[in-house]
């Protein structure tokens, strides 16, 4: 096992052309780096997938693609912007950040951090491999549900186990954080002093720990059904397609929040240096955080409403959904609390900041209307919960991840990005994200169901609004490749505080902060 | 130094002995699954036949409940199924027997297994099968037709609401996997 | 930088008429109430629920776009200092968490006539394959594949689409009104799901499992849906159509199709 870095190496990175210096590195930064460039290219690669998906759907009737490669689209989509995308942008932010918060210099497992970053572009060079075998690649949803996905063809051994990587890859990311987080705290970090960020990933991180495995379980237990004989899932043999449901959701649920927490993160961090006042109820976002995260455990067959349970199961099901609504609220209230009364302006992290507060609860308004289990029978398997998730995972995660650059970039690369570009990305952003998925309530509820390739005429308009849109904002990221890529070559020079009011260890540091941020530990007030 | 070093080292393998727990517990919701389901009565999950206690034999003549039985072929599968009865009245706390008879009409002979399944879920648990085909898998020669048996009783305990069972079994082509079994049994005991 | 400015005014004017203009393209945009009791008691929650959201998100927008307009560094205000509130933040734990319960009082009690099966007047055993329904009146000895109509020529935008594009079958379901007619759900290859909005009836097909399902529908009428469950390659592609009818054309169009042998079969089996 490798050693704390503090002092094992030269100070001074490699050329950022050396191929060996990216491929070796344990530097945080580098491998954030790394990360989140990864992040950004499977950003295009899963958008591509999903303009396919819109292409097709502009208009009724087939026009482009094949329905069963409509079907791997939507299933590649999903997985490349979940594990692709989401998560790795994620522990992309926490190496790059958690180090300099807490007054660390660098993560508590260098090595291991390599070794969890390079899996992933082979684990995900072999997902998408699998769309040129024979019999086309996985088309049975990212749920994975058996018997159906026992259809794939060559596909299916090849899924698993780049799914097995992805997993590898993200407990050893989780580890590495619980690790640093719990171990390299400079004297005088207590646990109640750590940033938001901080207490929301380690939080995920736990989480990550305790459901990847699951999820490992499940998928192997698909590979043995279809290969080794034997019956988990097949009825036949005594078992039940319904149970990978369960153990697929007793993942799926707790995901879903491993994708939402670190956001929580960057937006207290955000809201409070923008409204020059500190974030409201500390204390209260630290518990939500632990609540939202253990009320994870015992929501998840609210996926599965339709699937036939037991009334009472369905009824218990509900009343906990509507439980973890409350922590949910309580964030919201909470930001809402930071920015009264405070002195805000509205550079490019905060608009998005706040984009994200109001189309996050969005989404989380529709969620709260999926819990009500009799209801849910009329809105499960349509486009209204296709808006649902979109809403907080688009303008929800993605717009924090955004956020989160355009804030701490002057203070990875130096420089001050185009505050007027930003602010139009913003609005591009915006506009185009609504414009895609606020139709899609509207088709969802007039019945619309979701993953098909085609539709009745009466869906015509939204659908075809969805498309304009989807491709508006696809091109929209084009423009903050850019801006980002222009920061990073030139720009203002940022100073080491960046933001007038922004507090925490980082802003300590020099812009761009040194390749080794805290040798020695700070003071901490 | 050292000594952080190694609580560090200590602490990351205990979460990575944590993530392999995860992983068995994973296994480990499959019995949990069973043990949960006993409990709802959501699904069968025992297919052997129950041994019944005294009490639960005491009939109620009171009450009469109606049993409907049904049958379903999974894909592949060619047999003609029909139970003997398509509904009985019964009462709880008596035993009642009858079957159902299934004919293969290729010319090969077919290994079937034959899935039982209770609506409404509240039902479940109280439905008792004391002699089932479903407790083992069936064997039809080309072309033969038989009468599988069936005994069971709605225990006492059914839900006073509940007036209607439906009873159904989807059979499932298992022919291959039977005879790779059996190449199996051989292979041992050559052994 | 004043162009980008201006730039960035126009776009957040498109905004609002973006958000605005979307519900005007005349095309449903809401759950339809249905034809059942059942159903509309789903549309209200559903109601309800929406607006709910609505008037918490009207709150509390509300607070956050005023504290956005007022407390702005522009304006030249000094940040208040305060960061906690014990009594405030119990209060809005709290009364999300009294709402919240008191919507599920009526959902659960919608939940309980869902699951009540009893005193039904009829079985519709509904069983679906890749990629069509199998219909079989359990009492009635009736029994019929329905499977898509529309043709390949429309899909293929070869020919122009009918009305009813991808929402019609060869054989429809015909259920009398007024009658509680239970369904039983299952299927023969992978999982599907039945659903008509109209009843507010969606259930899994499950195979190797059946599921309970049922409907009273008051007005006589064809009430169209899809499958809702991903089943594969034409997952879109077979629909679920339900014809009421009253009751005496029920059984008119029962004494035409009904299988006489089938009930002979049992017969014989029996003696
Ligand atoms: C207020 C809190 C939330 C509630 C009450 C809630 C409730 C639900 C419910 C009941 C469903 C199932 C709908 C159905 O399939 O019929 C669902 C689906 C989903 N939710 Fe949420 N949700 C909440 C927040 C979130 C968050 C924060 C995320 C992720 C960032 C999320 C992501 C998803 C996803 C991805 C699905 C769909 C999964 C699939 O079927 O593919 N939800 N939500
Ligand atoms: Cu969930
Ligand atoms: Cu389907």
């Amino acid at each position: 096992m490798s050693t704390v870095a503090a002092g094992d190496h030269h100070d001074h990175p490699e050329s950022p052309y050396s191929i060996k210096r990216w491929l070796f590195t344990t530097n945080h930064k580098d491998i954030g780096t790394l990360y989140l460039w990864f992040a950004f290219i499977m950003f295009l690669i899963g958008g591509v997938m999903a303009l396919v998906i819109r292409t097709e759907l502009f208009q009724p009737g087939l026009q482009f693609v094949d329905p069963q490669f409509f079907n791997s689209m939507t299933t590649m989509h999903a997985i490349m912007m979940i594990f692709g995308v989401v998560m790795p942008a994620f522990t992309g932010l926490a190496n790059w950040l958690i180090p300099m918060m807490i007054g660390a210099p660098d993560m508590a497992l260098p090595r291991m951090n390599n070794w969890s970053f390079w899996i992933l572009p082979f684990a995900f060079a072999m997902m998408l491999s699998t769309l040129f075998m024979d019999g086309g690649g996985p088309a049975g949803g990212w749920t994975l549900y058996p018997p159906l996905t026992l259809q794939t063809g060559d596909a299916l051994p090849f899924v698993i186990l780049s799914m097995h990587f992805m997993g590898l890859s993200s407990i050893m990311g989780a580890i590495n954080v619980v690790a640093t987080v719990l171990n390299m705290r400079a004297p005088g970090m207590t646990l109640m002093k750590m940033p938001l960020f901080v207490w929301t990933w380690l939080i995920t991180a736990y989480l990550l720990i305790a459901v990847m495995p699951v999820l490992a379980g499940g998928i192997t237990m698909l590979l043995t059904d279809k290969y080794f004989g034997t019956s988990f899932f097949n009825a036949a043999g005594g078992g039940d397609p319904v149970m990978f449901q369960h153990i697929f959701w007793f993942f799926g649920h707790p995901e879903v929040y491993i994708l939402i927490l670190p956001s929580f993160g960057v937006v207290s961090s955000i809201i409070p240096t923008f409204a020059r006042k500190p974030l409201f109820g500390y204390a209260s976002m630290v518990y939500a955080t632990g609540a939202i995260a253990f009320l994870s455990f015992i929501v998840w067959a609210h996926h599965m409403f339709t699937v036939g349970m037991p009334l009472a199961g369905e009824l218990f099901f509900m009343f906990a959904t509507m439980l973890i609504a409350v922590p949910t609220g309580v964030k919201v209230f909470n930001w809402i609390a930071t920015m009264w009364r405070g002195s805000m302006t509205f550079e490019t992290p905060m608009l998005f900041a706040l984009g994200f507060i109001v189309m996050f609860s969005i989404g989380g308004f529709s969620g709260l209307m999926l819990a009500l289990a009799p209801v849910d029978f009329q809105y499960h398997d349509t486009y209204f919960v296709v808006a649902h998730f979109h809403y907080v995972l688009v303008p929800g995660s993605i717009f924090a991840i955004i956020a989160a650059v355009y804030y701490w970039l002057p203070k990875w690369c130096g420089n001050m990005y185009s505050e007027g570009l930003g602010k139009t990305h913003f609005w591009l952003s915006t506009i185009f994200v609504n414009l895609t998925f606020f139709p899609m309530h509207f088709v969802g509820l007039a019945g619309m169901p979701r993953r098909i390739p085609d539709y009745a005429l009466q869906f015509s308009d939204y659908n075809m609004m969805a498309t304009i849109g989807a491709f508006g904002f696809g091109l929209s990221q084009l423009l903050f490749l850019v801006l980002v890529i222009k920061a990073i070559r030139s720009g203002k020079k940022a100073t080491s505080q960046v933001w007038e009011d922004a507090e925490g260890l980082e802003w300590t540091l020099p812009s761009p902060a040194p390749y080794h941020s805290f040798s020695t530990p700070p003071a901490i007030k | 130094m050292s000594d952080k070093t190694s609580k560090t080292t200590r602490g990351a393998a205990k979460l990575a002995l944590a993530a392999v727990f995860m992983f068995s517990f994973g296994y480990l919701l499959v019995p949990l699954y069973d043990v949960f389901c006993d409990l709802t009565g959501l699904r069968f999950t025992d297919e052997e036949a129950v041994a019944l206690s005294p009490q639960e034999l005491e009939e109620d003549t009171s009450r009469v409940v109606t049993i409907q039985f049904d049958v379903s072929m999974n894909q592949g599968m060619s047999w003609r199924v029909k139970p003997e009865m398509q509904v009985m009245e019964v009462h709880p706390g008596r035993v009642y027997t009858t079957f159902y008879s299934a004919s293969n009409r290729t010319a090969e002979e077919m290994v079937g297994q034959a899935v039982p399944s209770v609506a409404p879920i509240a039902a479940n648990k109280y439905l008792v099968k004391t002699e089932c085909f479903c407790f083992d898998n069936q064997m039809i020669a080309a072309g033969e037709t038989v009468n599988m048996p069936l005994s069971f009783m709605l225990s006492p305990g059914l839900p006073p609401n509940v007036n209607l069972v439906t009873l159904s079994y989807t059979f499932f082509d298992i022919t291959k996997n039977a005879s790779a079994e059996k190449q199996l049994d051989g292979v041992l005991a050559y052994k | 930088m004043f162009a980008i400015k201006r730039l960035n005014a126009w776009l957040g004017l498109a905004f609002i008429s973006v958000v605005s203009g979307s519900a005007f393209a005349g095309q449903p945009i809401n759950m339809p109430p249905g034809v059942t009791d059942i159903s509309l008691e789903v549309y209200n929650m559903h109601m309800i629920a929406f607006w709910l959201c609505v008037v918490i998100a009207v709150v509390v927008f509300s607070a956050m776009f005023y504290s956005i307009f007022a407390h702005r560094k522009s304006r030249g205000v000094t940040p208040a200092t305060f960061h906690e509130s014990t009594t405030i933040e119990a209060i809005w734990t709290i009364i999300p968490f009294v709402v919240l319960i008191a919507l599920s009082i009526p959902a659960t009690k919608t939940l309980i006539d869902m699951y009540d099966t009893s005193d039904y007047d009829l079985t519709v055993k509904i069983t679906g394959y890749q990629w069509l329904w199998h219909y079989e009146y359990v009492e009635d000895g009736v029994d019929f594949h329905s499977k898509l109509q529309t043709s390949l020529s429309q899909i293929n935008n070869d020919e122009e689409k009918g009305e009813n594009y991808l929402l019609e079958v060869d054989n429809e379901l015909v259920i009398p009104v007024g009658k509680k007619v239970r369904f039983l759900i299952t299927s023969n290859d992978v999982i599907h799901a039945w659903w008509v909005p109209d009843l507010a009836v969606k259930k899994d097909a499950v195979p190797g499992f059946i599921n309970e399902a049922w409907t009273r529908v008051n007005e006589p009428g064809i009430y169209r849906g899809q499958c809702a469950e991903l089943c594969g390659r034409h997952h879109g592609f077979m629909p679920v159509v339900v014809r009421a009818v009253p009751e005496a054309e029920y059984q008119q169009w029962v004494a035409a199709n009904a299988k006489p042998e089938s009930a002979t079969e049992y017969a014989a089996i029996s003696e």
